[in-house]
């Protein structure tokens, strides 16, 4: 039963920590990869006047990506907030709330593409918001609303029952001991959420490409929600795809402006986390 | 059968003076285990009862059937009945949270609010409507006061509560139930996490407001319930074996098994 050992449990033991501590660091490898390509080719293209010249430059789409994030974020989050306090404080286990789950997972599966064409039949066409930041903005809400829900609801389960017996205990009902024991003391997380799933919306193409985005040059800011918009990410896909001489340096340093983006987000959400579980003492 | 009636109406004694809480065969479900078996009794008002037994007995279950704590919890179902006064709490069309403003908890670990002291011995009249400021900071001074607590907080009301010691945090949980003047205070093992002398604080403590409450206490420190108590429950198994006065309990049980555990044969 116990057989004749090929190693030695010290040398099995070494190899399977340098085995572990290997796969560990190939995961940062490409990080660093993408960072250190995008500031070697890109950061001498990143001038001032490149980020905030009007035309040819990056302004319009910096401008245009925080308006489809601000608008998005407004539409989601209301949304995905309640879900996840439904799911978190009233739900009780049964049927409806399998299917509810079940749903949000595979929402959080469907491809970004996917959503792009749903957004156009729905929010351009049949709701009659045409190619528009409003259109865009409502298609993005959608492919965030799953990160949302469960980031929030995440946020909502690490507050300890004990703080919400105590508020029941002294009459409090389920709506008072949510609004004032378990959301303020979730907050901190449910923000770090939100932040991280803005991030995301802020780097996609696929869902903008045919509900938001387009190219203007009368009109380079929209002027109001059924505007199109300029968005970073579909200004590099433009750049690499469709306009003919492009620079190679201007394609590097767009694609560095929307890493710095995208990364500046989870910078913020991170730095946000680390301080608000410091000051925890629950 | 009747031998049996007469065997248990020597067991449970039923006490004199006016009845608080009147439980008539409560019996209590977690699923498919049945926690509590036919609970049949009357707990004195303006008394301390103390609940004792060996872990998992069954005694916090029964505490948490007299505020309905246990409504919280999933796949909990209760029969019987619980009367308060004249009202049987488990009616249909019962107020939850009326009768938890009269019938208040402290939990086994301090539970306080990550807010400020103040705040939390407001906590509950704000729930309830609050009264003008001066009012409430009556409510807090007057609530603190009873728990003892007052002289060591005075000068600090506007700090965090978790600054506090854990035995000052315990206190503070009573203040804030005292503050929404409730009418029985529900005490489960509220000394657990505490050193000796917090706990000897607690005990004088509740010595004090016995002359205005009516208090159960749940504990598994025997020595606690009979320095404190004058009427004391053993339970055995979700059932309640034996209740009568506390002396009597402990220096001439009636039931072997009460016996036993009191003398500290078992649990």
């Amino acid at each position: 039963m116990i057989g004749r050992r090929v190693l030695s449990p010290k040398v099995s033991q070494a190899a399977a920590f340098a085995l572990l501590w290997t796969s560990g660091a190939i995961v940062m490898l490409p990080v660093i990869a993408v960072v250190a390509v995008m500031v070697l080719l890109g950061a001498r293209g990143l001038t001032w006047r490149f980020l905030t010249a009007a035309s040819g430059g990056l302004l319009p789409a910096i401008a245009g990506t925080a308006c489809l994030v601000v608008l998005t974020t407004l539409i989601a989050a209301p949304a995905g907030v309640a879900a996840a306090i439904y799911l978190s404080e009233y739900s009780r286990p049964g049927r409806a709330i399998r299917l509810i789950r079940l749903a949000i997972v595979n929402l959080a599966a469907i491809p970004s593409v996917v959503h792009g064409l749903f957004g156009l039949a729905l929010f351009v066409m049949l709701l009659g918001f045409g190619r528009s930041l409003l259109a865009g903005a409502c298609t993005l809400a959608l492919l965030v609303l799953p990160l949302m829900i469960t980031a929030s609801e995440e946020a909502l389960r690490q507050v300890p029952q004990r703080l919400r017996d105590g508020s029941l205990a002294l009459g409090g009902s389920r709506w008072q001991t949510v609004r004032r024991i378990v959301l303020p003391n979730a907050l901190p997380g449910i923000i770090t959420g939100l932040i991280l799933s803005v991030g995301r919306a802020a780097g996609e193409t696929a869902p903008i490409l045919f509900t938001a985005a387009a190219y203007s040059s009368t009109h380079p800011y929209p002027r109001s929600v059924f505007d199109q918009v300029l968005a970073l990410p579909y200004q590099l896909y433009v750049m690499a795809t469709e306009i003919p001489n492009v620079p190679a340096e201007a394609k590097w340093a767009t694609a560095l402006a929307l890493v710095m983006v995208v990364l500046g987000f989870n910078a913020v959400a991170i730095v946000m986390r680390a301080r608000l579980r410091a000051a925890r003492r629950w | 059968m009747n031998a049996v009636q007469g065997e248990a109406s020597q067991l449970i004694v039923r006490p004199q003076g006016s009845i608080k809480f009147e439980t008539q065969r409560l019996n209590m479900f977690y699923g498919a285990f049945q926690a509590l078996t036919d609970v049949s009794v009357a707990i004195p008002e303006r008394h301390i009862t103390a609940l004792i037994g060996p872990s998992g007995c069954g005694k916090s279950s029964f505490l948490r059937c007299l505020d309905r704590m246990n409504d919280v919890i999933q796949g909990v179902r209760i029969e019987g009945k619980v009367l308060l006064e004249e009202d049987d709490i488990y009616a249909a069309g019962t107020d939850v949270v009326q009768l938890r403003k009269r019938v208040g908890m402290v939990f086994q670990t301090p539970n306080p609010f990550p807010m400020s002291i103040y705040d939390n011995v407001a906590y509950g009249p704000r729930l309830h409507g609050a009264p003008d400021r001066t009012g409430l900071d009556q409510i807090v001074e007057s609530s603190l006061r009873q728990a003892a607590l007052w002289d060591e907080v005075k000068d600090k009301l506007r700090q965090s509560a978790l600054d506090l010691s854990g035995g000052q945090q315990q206190r503070l949980c009573i203040a804030r139930v005292l503050a929404v003047e409730p009418e029985v205070v529900l005490m489960d093992e509220p000394c657990t996490a505490l050193d000796p002398t917090a706990t000897f604080r607690i005990e004088e403590l509740m010595l004090e407001l016995r002359q205005r409450y009516t208090i159960v206490i749940v504990t598994h420190n025997m020595y606690q319930a009979s320095r404190v108590s004058q009427y004391t429950g053993f339970f055995l198994l979700g059932e309640l074996i034996e209740f009568g006065l506390t002396a009597r309990i402990f220096e001439s049980p009636q039931d072997r098994r009460t016996d036993d555990y009191v003398r500290g044969r078992f649990g």
